[in-house]
């Protein structure tokens, strides 16, 4: 069944926008292609939730125009608390739709790095990104969802680290939506060649309140031949706005992607994140936190798919859940035939802080192959009321006792993310959240 | 003020419904030390609970005072505050929270805002505790009592019991799965407490524990209530003799909790 989608961009639009980013012709020729075929597409259906009468596709206009940042003594206070502003050598931040800051250490760039937007990216390194851009990660004509990111991509970045080249600093990107128009159609796509490693940590953070707000995200990650990239995420957007992120990644022979995913929107949101374990003795590692709060409705799937011998896949979700709000959790480990002697571990714990939250986890093993190791735990409860009392025991309030059991609930993801300002965030937002 | 008073009078305790303690006396003040003996499942810690609050435990009549003060109308975090510890039988274990932060928590929460405990103080002394303890460094950085092994978690116990300097302490079978070595840690780290401010209840089914903390007096629970009390003597004797004789003394067949003398 297709529904009657009315969009706010034509396709002549969209032709103008990609000839006025001087984008090369198989981008444009790609995001015409993709806005056709859109309408015939099926919506995702992620699995226990209902979504078809969630805005995806409404939205004031395309693009916002934003000014630029001439330094990074302009940004708001709460994007600088992110930043470690002395320190910041690898960083990219989007203003909305506007690429407004971007440094790459001057080493880095000799020994070939590339950080920059993705528009510029396209520009630059087309055959590049061309190489990458939604094929073998995410597929243009996946679902509806998809095909419309394809045809609007808005903003993004693009990082490539070539072959052998180990970066030590983080790589961090800020996406800033600071003006209540803005659609989100971001593309990050992370290569990652072969014996190389990186680590890549992203901030979404809104700075309004939007009301009927779309942001449309895809990641995509490609680590190479004994790559290893750390990706770590932290998602803040406003309540008005609704969400589709989608983050994959393919990983090569002995190739290792570990995800830290702070998923903490405050709007409805569906996710998607799944790592493609292609090569022999690939590893693939998940942790993701989410908070739900107030009416909120969202589905977190996690999937890690094992082709590769010996490949190692590790799912590990915690969600706190109060108010209304309501989360479906779903995890799948699926070992493909052939894939001998993989293993697939998954655990997904959730907290429920009031009577009418729900949270469901349902963790599946899809297996096809008889020679391989699987696992996974899942459980709903409430806060335990003999460890409160343990801990108010020793003299701490009720209310201190119930911080901490939370905190510690979610403190095994939280620990995970790579840079402090972030780490420190994300605890901050779980703080707020909770309260 | 020479310490304070904890005044447990005719205490009746029951659990989903069933009664378990009928009629406790007992009475803890600064400077004493007090053991409370009996085989298992006699409603020793059944006591303890009620008197710190567990939330499980429900006290049907009787009283129990701190320095005159109604216990039963304090939360349990409250009873703290005024001075009370129990060292738990079965501690809990709370994922992602890190024993300092737990313990510096628990300091914070006697202090006012802005008068908070500095970092390093409070690292300085829970070093010195830990070394006198014997415990691995560590121990202050993993998660509160998760993964830890039996005798860790009761010297971790202790541990609380040190930093948190109760008034009146509540030891629940703090001697069980210990070897004689770390016994005598534990026992090292409780003696260090001993003084007129400090008032100890110690819980244990054994006399072992007494050869290196000298009680005061020794109590005997059956049944749910205290049935002898008397002094170190006492103790001396159950060691020597086991139960049986005040099981005749008071012509009880079955001391647990459920039979009627
Ligand atoms: N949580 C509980 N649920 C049901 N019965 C309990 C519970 N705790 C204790 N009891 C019962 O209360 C009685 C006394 O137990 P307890 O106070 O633990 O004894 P002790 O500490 O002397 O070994 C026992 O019969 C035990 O079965
Ligand atoms: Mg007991």
């Amino acid at each position: 069944m297709t529904t009657e989608t009315k969009l706010p961009v034509e396709k002549e639009n969209i032709r103008s926008y990609s000839q006025q980013n001087n984008e090369p012709s198989w981008l444009s020729e790609l995001r015409v292609e993709a806005l056709a075929e859109f309408e015939n597409l099926p919506m995702p259906k992620p699995d226990k939730t209902k979504i078809d009468k969630w805005n995806f596709t409404s939205f004031k206009s395309h693009t916002v125009e934003s000014e630029a940042f001439t330094s990074l003594e302009e940004l708001p206070e709460e994007v600088k608390t992110l930043i470690h502003i002395e320190e910041a050598n690898n960083l990219y931040i989007q203003r909305n739709n506007t690429a407004a800051f971007a440094i790459l250490d001057e080493e880095l760039k000799n020994q070939g790095v590339i950080f920059t937007d993705i528009v510029t990216a396209a520009r630059e390194h087309g055959d590049l990104v061309q190489k990458y851009f939604m094929k073998d990660g995410v597929k243009v004509n996946e679902h509806r969802l998809t095909a419309l990111h394809a045809a609007l991509l808005n903003g993004g970045a693009f990082l490539y680290v070539p072959k052998n080249v180990e970066i030590k600093e983080p790589v961090q990107a800020v996406f800033i939506v600071d003006n209540a128009d803005t659609a989100l159609f971001n593309h990050v796509l992370v290569v990652a060649e072969a014996n190389s490693s990186v680590t890549y940590v992203e901030n979404y953070i809104s700075t309004v309140e939007a009301e009927n707000g779309v942001a449309n995200i895809i990641t995509e990650v490609f680590a190479g031949d004994n790559a290893k990239v750390e990706y770590g995420a932290v998602d803040t957007l406003s309540k008005g706005i609704t969400t589709y992120v989608n983050r994959r990644g393919v990983a090569g022979r002995d190739a290792r992607i570990e995800w830290a995913l702070g998923l903490m929107n405050d709007g409805n949101t569906i996710s998607d994140n799944t790592t493609y374990l292609m090569g022999d003795g690939s590893y693939g590692d998940t942790k993701t936190v989410v908070v739900g709060r107030g009416e909120q409705k969202q589905n977190f799937t996690t999937q890690i798919i094992h082709h590769g011998k010996r490949s190692e896949g590790f799912i590990l979700k915690h969600g706190v859940m109060k108010d209304s709000a309501s989360s479906i959790f779903n995890g799948i480990g699926k070992i493909e035939h052939g894939a001998t002697k993989a293993n697939a571990e998954q655990e997904s714990r959730v907290l429920m802080l009031s009577e009418k939250a729900r949270g469901d986890a349902n963790p599946a093993l899809l297996i096809d192959e008889d020679d391989v190791t699987a696992g996974h735990a899942a459980s709903v409860g409430r806060v335990d009321p003999v460890q409160l009392y343990y801990l108010m025991s020793r003299g701490i309030t009720k209310q201190e006792a119930e911080r901490l059991v939370i905190h510690g609930f979610l403190a095994p993801v939280v620990n995970q993310l790579p840079i402090e300002g972030v780490r420190k965030q994300l605890t901050e937002v779980i703080e707020r959240k909770v309260k | 003020m020479a310490g304070s008073t904890l005044t447990i009078k005719d205490l009746h305790v029951s659990i989903e419904g069933k009664e378990i303690l009928k009629g406790v006396n007992l009475e803890v003040k600064g400077g004493e030390i007090h053991a409370l003996m009996g085989p298992n499942g006699t409603g020793k810690s059944t006591l303890s609970s009620a008197i710190m609050g567990h939330p499980k435990y429900k006290v049907t009549s009787g009283t129990i005072t701190f320095d005159g003060e109604d216990v039963l109308e304090m939360e349990v975090d409250e009873r703290a505050r005024v001075g009370l510890f129990l060292a738990m039988q079965y501690p809990s274990e709370i994922n992602g929270v890190t024993n300092a932060d737990f313990l510096r928590s628990a300091i914070n929460s006697r202090r006012e805002e802005g008068e908070e405990i500095s970092l390093m103080k409070f690292i300085r002394q829970m070093d010195k505790k830990m070394e006198l303890l014997e415990m691995d460094e560590d121990m202050a950085q993993r998660y509160l009592n998760e993964g830890f092994s039996g005798g860790e978690k009761k010297r971790n116990e202790i541990l609380q019991l040190m930093m948190i300097e109760p008034k009146i302490a509540i030891l629940d079978e703090i001697d069980s799965g210990l070897d004689i070595d770390a016994l005598k840690v534990v026992s090292k780290g409780i003696n260090e407490m001993r003084s007129e401010e400090f008032g100890c209840l110690i819980i244990t089914h054994y006399q072992r524990l007494l050869n290196y903390i000298s009680p005061d007096y020794v109590h005997v629970m059956m049944q749910g209530r205290v049935v002898k009390s008397g002094g170190p003597e006492l103790a001396q004797r159950l060691e020597a003799e086991g139960y049986d004789w005040i099981k005749q003394e008071l012509g009880i067949e079955d001391e647990t909790v459920g039979q009627e003398a």
